[in-house]
């Protein structure tokens, strides 16, 4: 239906023609201000007023005397005192002590200035006007005159070089600091790609600081595992074990499903890397039931009888394997470093 | 004398003394050996053997087979060892209830010496981990800040750095180890019981194992100290900010609401 076929009628009324008049008032939305002040019976009864000058002072004079106590028990409680205090359980006396006194003194400062600025302090309702936010026209034509006789007594829109060299000179200054960036480095080079792990290195059982032996690993245990020569005590030590640590289950040979794996493995022996390889949480949260390994940080489950294949989860990539054998002593040794890099992935890793 | 030694070089002579040294060991060994206590121990533990089959066939063979074997609803018992009969019906998490992702500990239905005949039956089926005696978990004297050390190695990711538990995949769960007895620990490292891996002596000697039971008997036994008290599950950062933004915050909000809400003036309007 298009607009002319509506009928005359039900089009609405126009103002101000002799179908309806309407009254306008001057002003339809006058500003009602603001309610007539009314008084607290601290600003009427002078006694209710030092009542409630000495419950703020009495306030203050709590949260003094909490201040004391926490001085107190800081010089009386020694540190390795337990106390029994319902409903807390066994607790530290001191740790309960300092947290109890301290949370009083401040409690009772808020508390006192809440209940001064309620009772006694001015609750007369005033409003401030807002000023326009631009500059006077004198002002803003000053400031512009000035900027002008300024630029004309530099002359430097007649010196030419100097105005240039300024340019220049100015435009490298930042360069000092984008030059400063450069200790952030050195860049990773191959780090992130390579680990302690190597061709012949034994797998040190992280229990008992002993060479594993194949016979040592039952069919449903777990075991962890760090690179030979690489000592608790060394100053990279969780750096190498941030990348190296390595976890050692037993699967039957014919459980496995991967056949990279199982030649990867020594009878059903296979290692692979603790770190997630979504952000790199360490994960060794093994089903030995389901050859499952579960990341605690974001679920990222995965399938430790079929190549570490994610099954679940965000990660990106299979946990790496570890390629191992047995050396001449009988011990598990590494035929290599891990093939891909170990845990998250970063931009360059392909 | 004479008549001996004139014949020590007869061609019998060696066969002879080999003869009489072979008695004269046999009559010793008969005389010292404790015969008699060694066939009482054989005899009751053949008792124990069969009144501990009696209670399988009513108790655990629906399910784990006549002998031992296994069904489809239950696995071979074949070489699990007594160490695992004990922690499973020790817990009450055998005879299980029902089917479902993991059978949880209950209520124990079976006595300790019933549990202990069941356990002799089943280690007869097979070879396997053997209940442990009470030196061999009795943690007095092991190394706590070891103990901590191999706790957060090996059992921390599952069962949270103080073994409060916490959730595996599909429903599964590791259990809390609050009030779990020493011996019930040893046993699930040593036999690794549902979806938990095993933690045998021969990667985790015995005295470690006894390191990591005073290591969680420390901080969550009975009277482990909670230093700042209301640990909230000891799930860390998780539930304190849940408490603090919940009940901190709701506590400071509804603070200023009852401050705004009381009007501090004479007449109330």
């Amino acid at each position: 239906m298009s607009s002319q076929e509506i009928p005359e009628e039900t089009l609405p009324v126009e103002q101000g023609t002799a179908h309806g008049a309407v009254t306008v008032a001057d002003d339809p939305f006058a500003d009602p201000g603001l309610p007539a002040h009314k008084p607290r019976i601290q600003d009427i009864d002078e006694r209710a007023a030092r009542r409630s000058e000495r419950a703020v002072a009495f306030m203050f004079t709590l949260s003094m005397l909490a201040t004391v106590a926490f001085i107190a028990s800081y010089v009386i409680f020694p540190v390795d005192k337990i106390v029994y205090i319902w409903p807390f359980g066994h607790v530290s006396a001191l740790n309960f002590s300092l947290g109890l006194t301290l949370g009083l003194a401040l409690f009772f400062i808020g508390a006192g200035a809440v209940h001064w600025a309620r009772t006694l302090m001015s609750d007369v309702e005033t409003a401030a006007e807002r000023h326009p936010i631009e500059a006077e026209p004198e002002v803003k034509a000053q400031v512009l005159a000035d900027f002008a006789a300024g630029a004309d007594e530099s002359a430097l829109g007649r010196r030419k070089l100097i105005r240039n060299t300024m340019f220049g000179a100015l435009a490298l200054v930042p360069l000092s600091g984008v030059m400063l960036l450069r200790d952030l480095g050195p860049l990773p080079e191959r780090k992130l790609r390579t680990t302690m792990w190597g061709k012949g290195k034994q797998l040190i059982n992280m229990n008992t600081m002993e060479p594993l032996r194949p016979e040592d690993i039952v069919v449903g245990s777990l075991t962890f595992a760090m690179p030979e020569g690489l000592e608790e005590d060394a100053h990279d030590f969780q750096t190498q074990m941030g990348k190296a640590a390595l976890m050692i289950v037993r699967i039957e040979p014919d459980d496995i499903k991967n056949k990279r794996e199982r030649e990867w493995a020594h009878e059903g022996i296979v290692a692979f890397s603790k770190i997630c390889t979504h952000v790199g949480c360490p994960i060794s949260l093994y089903e030995q039931q389901t050859h499952h390994v579960l990341c605690p940080c974001h679920q990222s489950t995965f399938d430790l009888s079929d190549g570490a294949r994610v099954i679940f989860g965000p990660a990106g990539h299979p946990l790496p394997q570890l390629r191992i054998g047995v050396n001449n002593e009988g011990n598990l040794e590494a035929l290599g470093d891990f093939e891909e890099p170990v845990g998250a992935a970063f931009w360059e890793r392909g | 004398m004479k008549k001996l030694s004139a014949r020590r070089r007869h061609p019998l002579a060696a066969v002879v003394v080999l003869l009489l040294a072979l008695a004269a060991t046999g009559g010793l060994y008969a005389a010292f050996a404790p015969a008699g206590k060694a066939q009482a121990d054989e005899t009751a533990q053949s008792l124990a053997i069969d009144e501990g089959k009696k209670l399988y066939s009513v108790g655990c063979a629906s399910c784990h087979g006549t002998g031992g074997q296994g069904t489809t609803d239950g696995p071979s018992l074949a070489g699990v060892g007594s160490a695992a009969v004990d922690f499973q019906v020790g817990t009450g998490r055998m005879p299980a209830q029902q089917p479902g992702a993991q059978v949880p500990k209950k209520k124990v239905v079976y006595t300790q010496a019933q549990i202990d005949q069941l356990a002799a039956y089943v280690a007869s089926l097979g070879a396997g981990p053997i209940t442990p005696t009470e030196k061999q978990v009795n943690p007095e004297g092991a190394d706590i800040a070891k103990g901590g050390d191999l706790f957060r190695t090996n059992c921390a990711q599952c069962h949270n750095f103080t073994g409060e538990g916490g959730a595996l995949t599909h429903g599964k769960y590791a259990p809390s180890l609050e009030g779990v007895s020493p011996k019930h620990i040893y046993e699930a490292m040593q036999t690794g019981p549902q979806s938990m891996p095993s933690f045998p002596d021969t990667t985790m000697p015995e005295q470690q194992k006894r390191d990591i039971i005073a290591y969680v008997q420390t901080v969550n036994g009975e009277d482990s100290a909670s230093p700042g008290g209301l640990k909230l599950g000891g799930l860390g950062p998780v539930s304190e900010g849940l408490f603090g933004w919940i009940f901190g915050l709701g506590a400071l909000i509804a603070v200023a609401v009852w401050v705004a809400a009381h009007t501090a003036k004479a007449k109330k309007s």
